[in-house]
């Protein structure tokens, strides 16, 4: 349990005991549970109106857009993780400030245009 | 042969046999889960290989990002549960022809380019830190890191040209889709009316649907 | 309190890696209690503090105070049925609950909750684990929490949780960039992503001189990166998709969201999710603006011993209930938003505003470190802020008195037949309790 591993192995221990902890909760769940099913109660709640037809509905397509914009800025995140560690560093600087003005200037002229483009709102 | 060693062959089957599972499987949306599976194992493989930043964005944009954008197009089109049969298509075995050529070409290139460039582990650790990649990517790498922004950029205004050609601010609307404030939608009322609606909903499900339950509720 | 003896009780990322096994099962198994007791009683405290608001009692009767429960609520809730609704795909309507809960206790591990402290005679710092890039893990966390919404509205084969999935998961990743761009500002001051060097960081402020006095700036960055702190709690609200923005369960709108066909354990995994994300949060929260576990400062100021041994522990058990009970506080006093104006603070303010403040500080930090004087360009900032305030401001009162009218005629002209059948508008007198012009009928009521 030494040194890089040892650190991911504890995190391998957690999800372990984690996993078991919710395991043992599944199993204690089963075999303590009632169970007697009827047709009516395996039916999906519809607000007490019988469900019609298959029980899927198809989304809207502002989510996908959502969707889109998140891995953009996601993307956009994970660049600025980095180089907010190195920049008070020695030997980085006023360049390194105007690669990332660059940088956000077009990501930002992409919020922009989703902007003005009725995107970003709901409805 | 080590225990990183062996993790790593293990993590390699799973990535590679969760890849498999994406094609064959018959269930549209447990393609895109057994996706997660193989992203995940790759990033673990990264993890071994002591780049832990890099592992950890495999897991913020492919995992996070990337497959819940799959996700959510799937579910835009339709998201069967169970299998869907007209999943397969006829071009089974040029696929096949085309994925393992791509594969070899890839595999030869990686084993011939870097067979003598072996590293020690050992000697890695900590060097997948966000320092040392900032450093490499603010000193060395900055061009493809600026191109990235523009590459991005281009993307965005594609996926939001393509997807909102209906609504939008800038283009001409159709007159129907002009809001009306405060002008309630034509909602089934009751409760006979409102089966038909369930049954209506089902058939044309766009942004109604939302706007429909929503409503039905601001009612009570 | 002399630096050398500060440094040795914090924990920096050297002290990790050194525990023997049974160190680390026990952490590991301290946590997960740990986790497990706070929600239990996150959910008696929560229902305690929103009675006295609201001027009830709350729940009082099972053990003192009421305290036991919502143990047993758990319990009772998780021996109820499992009904597995027909025609679901049963093995993702499993795997959805655990992928709900499990990412939130595993984010857990990365927070420090106290300093190096010896136990059966080794030196341990009181954290799971720590790496170099620690802060990441509960965003990539977070994002695999997503799927537990998204993959339960979809399992569920119906639609009111397929919309509740879909909104959830639209609202947790609308907010986590704003959460991640929040944190970009507290890198750029502590200039590592491990958490227990974040920690060490807020310990002293940076002194610099004004007017020959030497001064310390706050060495809290809740104070230093006021803004970010300020995004950060807005996010925390919308990740943990409580209220105000616990829309995803608008019941009104979709019965329970994602959650609509669950019951029994799987229920309550969702249940605990929720509570432990808030935990979580939380404790992420002060760990990189409030100073993790080192004591506020008048306390450090008369008790040198405060930052020592055990005590961090308990400044950061009282760190963390101060947001639980913040938490606590808005859900008894905020209604829930609307779906539009969640996306629109969102994306069109907390984004924007987060990546304008994150030029703002690289740039002071920027000319600090070129060793210029930064202090005319801190008026000048905040000239600059005060005017696009005044602008936004005015610009809300000539649109607002622009559609005022607009939306005052479309309600006169409101035609009670739309749609064919006779409705009452949404301003109807009754709604207001006044006239009682026509009470609401058993056909509006069972549509709930």
């Amino acid at each position: 349990m030494h040194g890089y591993y040892g650190t991911y192995l504890t995190v391998v221990v957690l999800f372990a005991i984690g996993a078991a902890i919710v395991g043992g909760a599944f199993l204690a769940n089963r075999a303590l549970r009632p169970h007697r099913p009827t047709p009516e109660k395996l039916t999906t709640y519809e607000c007490g109106v019988d469900p019609v037809g298959e029980g899927w509905a198809q989304s809207y397509v502002r989510y996908y857009v959502f969707a889109y914009l998140y891995v953009v800025f996601a993307v956009d995140a994970v660049f600025l993780f980095p180089w907010a560690t190195v920049f008070s560093a020695k030997g980085y600087g006023y360049v390194t400030l105007g690669e990332m003005f660059v940088f956000l200037a077009f990501i930002a002229a992409g919020l922009a245009y989703a902007w003005k483009k009725g995107v970003l709102g709901w409805v | 042969m080590t225990a990183a060693d062996l993790v790593i062959v293990l993590l390699g089957v799973v990535a590679v046999g969760a890849g498999v599972l994406v094609v064959a499987t018959r269930q549209l949306v447990h393609a895109a889960l057994w996706l997660v599976v193989s992203f995940g194992a790759l990033a673990g493989s990264y993890l071994v290989l002591t780049a832990e930043f890099v592992a950890w964005v495999q897991v913020l944009i492919y995992v996070g990002a990337v497959v819940v954008l799959l996700l959510f197009g799937i579910m835009l089109t339709r998201a069967p549960i169970g299998r869907s049969e007209d999943l397969d298509s006829g071009n089974r075995i040029v696929a096949l022809v085309v994925a393992v050529a791509t594969a070899g070409v890839l595999v030869t290139t990686l084993v011939r380019g870097f067979r003598s460039a072996y590293v020690p582990i050992k000697d890695r650790v900590g060097s997948g830190s966000s320092h040392t990649l900032g450093g490499s990517l603010f000193q060395t790498w900055v061009l493809p890191f600026e191109a990235l922004s523009v590459l991005l950029l281009a993307a965005l205004i594609g996926a939001i040209v393509l997807s909102r050609t209906d609504i939008g601010g800038a283009g001409p609307e159709p007159e129907e889709e002009e809001p009306e404030p405060r002008r309630r939608p034509a909602a089934p009322r009751g409760t006979v009316a409102r089966r038909l609606g369930t049954a209506r909903r089902r058939a044309t499900p766009d942004d109604e649907d939302t706007i429909v339950l929503s409503r039905v509720d601001e009612e009570i | 309190m002399s630096e050398t003896h500060v440094l040795a009780e914090g924990a920096t990322l050297n002290s990790f890696g050194h525990d023997p096994w049974w160190i680390i099962g026990l952490k590991a198994l301290v946590v997960f209690v740990f986790l497990l007791l706070t929600v239990l009683i996150t959910v008696w405290a929560e229902r305690r503090i929103i009675g006295r608001m609201q001027l009830r009692p709350g729940p009082n009767r099972a053990g003192p105070f009421g305290i036991l429960q919502a143990l047993f609520d758990g319990i009772k809730g998780a021996l109820k049925e499992d009904i597995v609704p027909r025609g679901v795909d049963k093995v993702v309507f499993f795997l959805a609950p655990i992928l709900a809960a499990a990412p939130a206790m595993v984010s857990f591990s990365v927070i420090p909750w106290g300093g190096v402290v010896s136990i059966g005679g080794h030196k341990t710092p009181l954290q799971l684990a720590d790496l170099p890039v620690a802060v990441l893990l509960p965003l990539a966390m977070a994002s695999i929490g997503v799927y537990g919404f998204v993959l339960a509205g979809w399992s569920s084969m119906s639609p009111y949780a397929l919309l509740g999935g879909l909104r959830s998961s639209a609202q947790v990743i609308s907010y986590e960039i704003a959460m991640g761009l929040s944190f970009v500002a507290v890198f750029l001051f502590s200039g590592t992503l491990s958490t227990s060097e974040i920690v060490a960081a807020q310990a002293h402020g940076t002194a610099f001189k004004v007017a020959g006095m030497t001064l310390h700036t706050p060495s809290w960055y809740a104070v230093l990166l006021l803004p970010s702190f300020i995004i950060y709690i807005f996010t925390m609200m919308g990740e943990s998709g409580r209220i105000p923005f616990d829309l995803p369960e608008g019941e009104g709108e979709l019965v329970a969201g994602y959650h609509t066909e669950y019951s029994s354990l799987k229920f309550m995994m969702f249940y605990l999710a929720e509570y432990v994300n808030m935990t979580t949060l939380s404790a992420l929260c002060t760990t990189l603006f409030l100073g993790g576990y080192r004591a506020p400062w008048p306390i450090t100021w008369f008790w040198s011993g405060a930052n020592s041994g055990w005590w961090p522990v308990l400044w950061f058990l009282i760190k963390i209930w101060m947001f639980t009970f913040f938490f606590i506080w808005l859900r008894a006093a905020l209604p829930r938003v609307r779906y539009d104006q969640l996306m629109k603070l969102g994306w069109k303010v907390l984004i924007p505003v987060s990546l304008g403040w994150i030029l703002f500080v690289s740039v002071v930090r920027a000319l600090r470190n070129e060793h210029h004087d930064v202090g005319p360009i801190m008026i000048v900032a905040a000239i600059i802020v005060v005017l696009l305030l005044i602008a936004s401001f005015l610009w809300e009162r000539v649109s607002a008195s622009e559609a005022q009218p607009e939306e005052a005629e479309a309600a006169a002209e409101q035609d009670p037949m739309a749609g064919g059948f006779p409705v009452p508008p949404l301003d109807a007198p009754h709604y207001h309790g006044v006239g009682n012009g026509r009470a609401p009928n058993s056909a509006e009521a069972t549509r709930a």
